[in-house]
This record gives structure tokens, sequence and C-alpha cells, in this order.
């Protein structure tokens, strides 16, 4: 259980409306830096979840024939392949094997020398997954409440609930939610709440074999996290930083947060993600202001003209 | 390597990030200058159909009538009243089978109603609609029955102030996501939206309504054309780099469209309407056009600017830098220094982007 002098991250309408039944904040830290691409995680999140299996295409995008997560992929393993001098400090250069063979062929076809001593490649490895973000647009564009928090702060769909309005896709900042097609719901990773409830760690974080995935109670993780990456930093991994640890952020710090070595967007992550429910002061006086407007507009058109 | 290799004599593999770009999604203006995962989109595109522009735009209609319809009674325009109050009754049919239809699982529609939340527009929205569908159909009766006719008064005035956020909370279903150019225009939109919705109305009463008693109407929609062309313009400029979307392909097409019809319509109105009723028709069915492909624009422009991860990041980078900036604060991240010249390996990867740059 959490130290009680540990600052949990408060949800909104979370930790007041369950009482006594309030759980302790879990969550995911997902250090890349130990990720070896094996998508464990994707298919034991398929396998418990009964997760529809997706259609079979071929991206040519390194390792990752997933893309990116959807109604049909709660766990996404992301692959990013990039040149850097052998040294380590990443000044490197983004290229994938397929470019280097084609490279290659040319090299050997036209005899010219080659001179890439000294590089090598580098291959980042990801397991993104949703955000369960302190302040969740999706949640909160939910016109049904069919997205709601739960008692270990996550946030979850409610199936039987769910119409299908798709308001929280293009809120979601990370792209995480989508409709499932032929079903018409919007389905996205729950931290596997049933397995939580009896005490169990989501499938993907124990299928994980290099404990790239760790489950968690919340405060905990993002403390062993800010270990880890200042060891990381330590030990020379300049580029190594925390992403979604942050309660200052624009989603007031996610549930589900990452250890990158490299920018967030190479990754598929928004830089500086915002919950667009944040500015909804501004865009609700915006549509008050306009409806004045077309009130005005319809008395004002009378004015001094004959019946 | 050979010195053709302008990449190589940096240290650095030359496949230009903005490849991807040039391959069939435009060009920028500037050097790529951002980073991606293999030029995939970061937030999801909507999933909403046609059904939802077209919601937009006979939302406008309905509720802009039904205001206009409260301020002929208001104002003692029997006639006008009376043939606005049945524009809105004839639409107020249609816009709950157009928002029913887009939903993933129609027969859940009443979910809607299952709570209020004012940080969801479309929670808002379903119960505004169904308070305004409830009091423009009463007020719709009893004008045809003749029938409750203060009843029916005391509707049509209700309809009207509901109708005023009918035909702008369309606005708010749009700017509060994610999408950069939906977001970022969220100031304006809802002028651009109360803009149509008045020029529609107003358009719609002209069409249905005698010359003689179609003053106020032709007024509203030289009113409404004005504002929405004039608040279209002030977004694209606020919008910068994110007007992107509005100047290419089909959105660009939409746009002149909507321009040209809504201010060819509204002209029309108001200068040949006020004396043929044929001219009235034809500006107003104009008009009616011009509003429709306003809110088509906006609908595709929103996607455009999803599906390319430059208009997620660049503008959250410059965010970044500007927050940093205004701190005297330290960069975001260690590595940031020589982030410009240094595309990520993603940013370089749609097929075609292989091998180019290199071959020299």
């Amino acid at each position: 259980m959490s130290a009680p002098e540990v600052t949990v991250i408060d949800t909104p309408a979370w930790a007041g409306s369950y009482g006594d039944e309030v759980k302790p904040r879990v969550g995911f830290f997902t250090d890349t830096s130990i990720c070896i691409g094996c998508k464990a995680c994707e298919v034991a999140c398929k396998e418990w979840n009964h997760v529809p299996a997706t259609e079979y295409e071929f991206t040519g995008h390194s390792y990752d024939n997933t893309g990116d997560l959807g109604s049909d992929t709660w766990r996404h393993v992301a692959f990013v392949e990039q040149r850097v001098p052998v040294g380590g400090v990443a000044e490197g250069a983004p290229d994938s094997f397929v470019a280097e063979a084609h490279r290659q062929e040319i090299l050997q076809r036209s005899g010219i020398e080659a001179e890439r001593d000294g590089e090598g490649l580098r291959w980042l490895m990801a397991s993104d997954v949703c955000k369960h973000c302190t302040h969740a647009a999706c949640l909160e564009v939910c016109p049904t409440g069919a997205l709601f928090r739960t008692e270990f702060g996550t946030v979850v769909v409610q199936q039987d609930v769910c119409n299908g309005c798709g308001y929280c896709v293009p809120a979601c900042p990370f792209g995480v939610l989508d409709r499932r097609e032929g079903d018409g719901r919007v389905w996205k990773c729950t931290l596997c709440y049933d397995r939580i409830g009896d005490g169990l760690e989501p499938a993907c974080a124990q299928a994980c074999p290099t404990n790239s995935i760790q489950f968690g109670e919340h405060d905990e993780l993002r403390a062993r996290a800010r270990e880890r990456v200042d060891r990381l930093q330590a030990d020379g991994l300049a580029e190594a930083r925390l992403y979604g640890e942050d309660p200052g952020d624009g989603v007031g710090g996610a549930g589900a947060f990452f250890l990158l070595l490299d920018e967030p967007e190479v990754y598929g992550l928004p830089p500086d993600p915002v919950d667009t429910t944040r500015d909804l002061g501004e865009m609700w006086k915006a549509a008050g202001l306009a409806a004045g407007a077309i009130a005005a507009g319809a008395l004002a058109v009378f004015a001094g003209s004959s019946r | 390597m050979s010195s053709g290799d302008p990449g190589t004599s940096r240290g650095v593999t030359a496949i230009s990030p903005d490849a991807a770009h040039a391959n069939g999604r435009g060009r920028m203006t500037d050097k790529a200058d951002f980073r991606s995962y293999y030029g995939r989109p970061i937030i999801k595109e909507p999933v909403w159909t046609w059904e939802i522009p077209w919601y937009f735009f006979t939302g406008g209609l309905t509720g802009a009538s039904s205001a206009l319809a409260a301020g002929a009674r208001i104002a003692g325009h029997e006639t006008l009243a009376r043939r606005a109050t049945l524009t809105a009754l004839a639409m107020t049919l249609v816009n709950p089978v157009l928002l029913i239809s887009d939903l993933g699982r129609p027969a859940r529609f009443l979910n809607m109603l299952r709570m209020f939340k004012v940080t969801s527009p479309m929670s808002v929205g379903s119960w505004v609609l169904s308070a305004h569908g409830g009091t423009a159909t009463l007020a719709g009766l009893s004008e045809l029955t003749g029938r409750a006719p203060r009843t029916g008064v005391a509707s049509d005035l209700a309809a009207g102030a509901l109708g005023t956020v009918l035909a702008t909370y369309t606005a708010l279903l749009v700017s509060d996501t994610a999408v950069p150019a939906w977001h970022e225009a969220r100031i304006e939109l809802p002028f651009i939206f109360a803009g149509g919705a008045m020029a529609s109305a107003g358009a719609a009463a002209a069409i249905v309504t005698p010359v003689a008693q179609a003053e106020p109407a032709r007024r509203l929609t030289v009113l409404g054309a004005v504002l929405e062309l004039g608040a279209a313009q002030v977004m694209e400029r606020r919008l910068g780099e994110l007007a992107e979307p509005y100047e290419q392909g089909t959105v660009a097409k939409l746009k002149w469209a909507a321009l040209g019809l809504t201010a060819g319509g509204a002209t029309c109105v108001a200068l040949a309407g006020r004396r043929s009723r044929a001219a009235a028709v034809l500006g107003g069915a104009l008009t009616l056009a011009g509003a429709a492909c306003e809110r088509w624009t906006i609908f595709k422009a929103g996607f455009v600017s999803a599906r390319d991860p430059k208009y997620t990041v660049k503008p959250q980078r410059r965010r970044m830098e500007e927050r940093a900036a205004s701190d005297g604060a330290r960069p975001v991240g260690p590595s940031r220094s020589g982030a410009e010249e240094r595309p990520g390996t993603g940013t370089s990867a749609d097929g075609a982007g292989h091998g180019e740059g290199r071959a020299g």
C-alpha cells in the first residue's frame, strides 16, 4: 500500500466518488530502454481481453506490422531504426535496415567504397498503451458516461453503455481510442480492470519478459521511474527522459508513462499532449456569444420593417 | 562514399524527411523540421461520416429558423413567423435521424440522456436537441392545427432561445477535440456556425415567404453571410500554418464554393429577391448550398489536419519552445539541441522515401 506521505495525483471525480472503496491509483511504467520488441505484450493483451485479430498488413516499417493503437490493438510495439555513431551519443541519422540493404546493393553495383566505419544502427523499441490520463479528454467528452474512472484511477469503457458516438476518438491527444468495425462501439485498454481487481497484474505486464512493462501503484512507479532515468543518465545515456510522468503536463500526468530514449514524436507520441477540455471555458463562452449573436440578429432584422 | 550524397558528408544518412510529404500529401513550405513515427498520424481521425456535416447544416438551419420565428412573433410578423416555424418543424424531423444514424449503436441513442455533462458538448447538445425538438414540434403542430395558440407562441419563443444554442454548440463538437485545425479555431468556429445558421434560416424563409413579408428574412441572410464569411477569414488568418489544410485539394474547392455560393446567393436574395420571388428562391438555394459547403469545408479540414503528424507535432513543439523561452528554463529533454537537423527515422519511411537521396 502506498505510504501516506507520497503525493498521489488526484484525478477529477475519482477519489471522492468512491469513498471507502477507493483503491490506490495504479498504472504502467514502460521502460523502453529494456524493451526487446518481442510483442509478447501485444499477444497477451489480445489473448486475455479477447481482442479480435487485425488484418495482417506488411507496412515495411521495421518489424512493426501493427502500426498503431486502436480498437483492436491495446498494446502496440513501435520499432525505430536509427543510425548512430558507435560511441553511442545519438546525433545519428535516420535509416532503416531496408534502406540500408538498398544502399549496400547500390554500393556493390557501383563499386563505390563505403565509409560507414565506426557507425552502427540503434534500434528503439517501445510498447505503447492507453495513458490513463489524470485529465482524460475521452472520459470528459463521453456523452453517455460509458467512459468512467475506476476505483483504481484508471479509465475504462463500459461496453454495455457505449453507443458508439465516436466523440472520444478525436478527443484523445494520443490517438488511443477507435471504434471497432462491425461492432460500432469504442474499445481500448482497460488496464486489465478484471485482473487488477483480483490482485493480478495486467496481462501485458505479466507477459513482458524483460520487465520493460511494470505495473504497480502509481506513486511508487513514478519514484522508480525517476530513479531509473537518473541512473541511465548517470551512465551516459543523456537522451533518456520520462514521458507522461510529470503532473504538470497537459493531461495532468499519465497513469501509464514511459522512459524514452528519443523525442516522443519519434515513437509516434505527441510531444506536448493537452486535454482538450482544458479550454472548455473559452469554448463555451465563444458559443454563448455566437448564440447571442443569432438572437440579436433574429430580433434586429425586424427593426423598422413593415409587416 | 561519393560526395554526391550530401547526407553522408554530414555523418547523417540523407533520407529527406519531407519525402513522405512531397509524396502525395502536399509539400511543406519550409524544410521538414519535425520528426514522426514513419509519417503516421499521432491522433485518430474522427469516425464521423457524412451525416455529421449535414447535421451541422440542418441543426443550424433549424435552430436559427426557430430564432427567426421567435423574433417574428415578438415583432408581430405573423406570416414570416408561420413560415419559419414550419421550416423549423420540418427540419426538426431530420436532425435526430442524421445524428442517430451516425452512431455506432443507433439503438442506444437514449444513453445520451443518461447524464448531463458540460464537459461534453455532445451531451449538452443531445439535451438541447431534445428540448428544442419538443418545443419546435409543439410550436409547429399548433401552427398547423390552429389549436392552443398561446402554447404555440410560448413554444416558439422557447424553441427560438434553444435554437440559438442548437445552431452553435455543434462548433464545439469539433473544437473540443485534439484535432489541430478544429481545436485551434475554437474561438472562431461558433461564429462561423452562427453566421451560416442565420444565413440558412434567412434564405429558407426568403424561399418560402412572399416577397412583401420577407424583408427581415433577406436581412438575416445577408447578416448571416457576412458573419459566416468574415469569421472564416479571421479563422484562417489566426490559424497560420494550421490553415494549410484549407488551401489544398478538396477542402480548398469546398471553401471557394462556399464563398462563391454564399456571397452570390446572399447578394441575389438581397438585391433581386426583394422584387422577384424567383430570384429569392434562387438566391436562397445558393445561400443554403453555401452554408452546407462551409460546414463540409471545416469538417474535411479537420480530417486533413488529423491525418498528418506535422500538424500535431509542429504546433506542440513551438508551444514547448515558447514555454521554455518564457520560463527561461531548460529546454525539454536533454537531446533537444540539434534536433532540427536530425530528423527521426520515422519521417522518412513512407515506402517511396527509401533509397531517395542516396542513389548518387
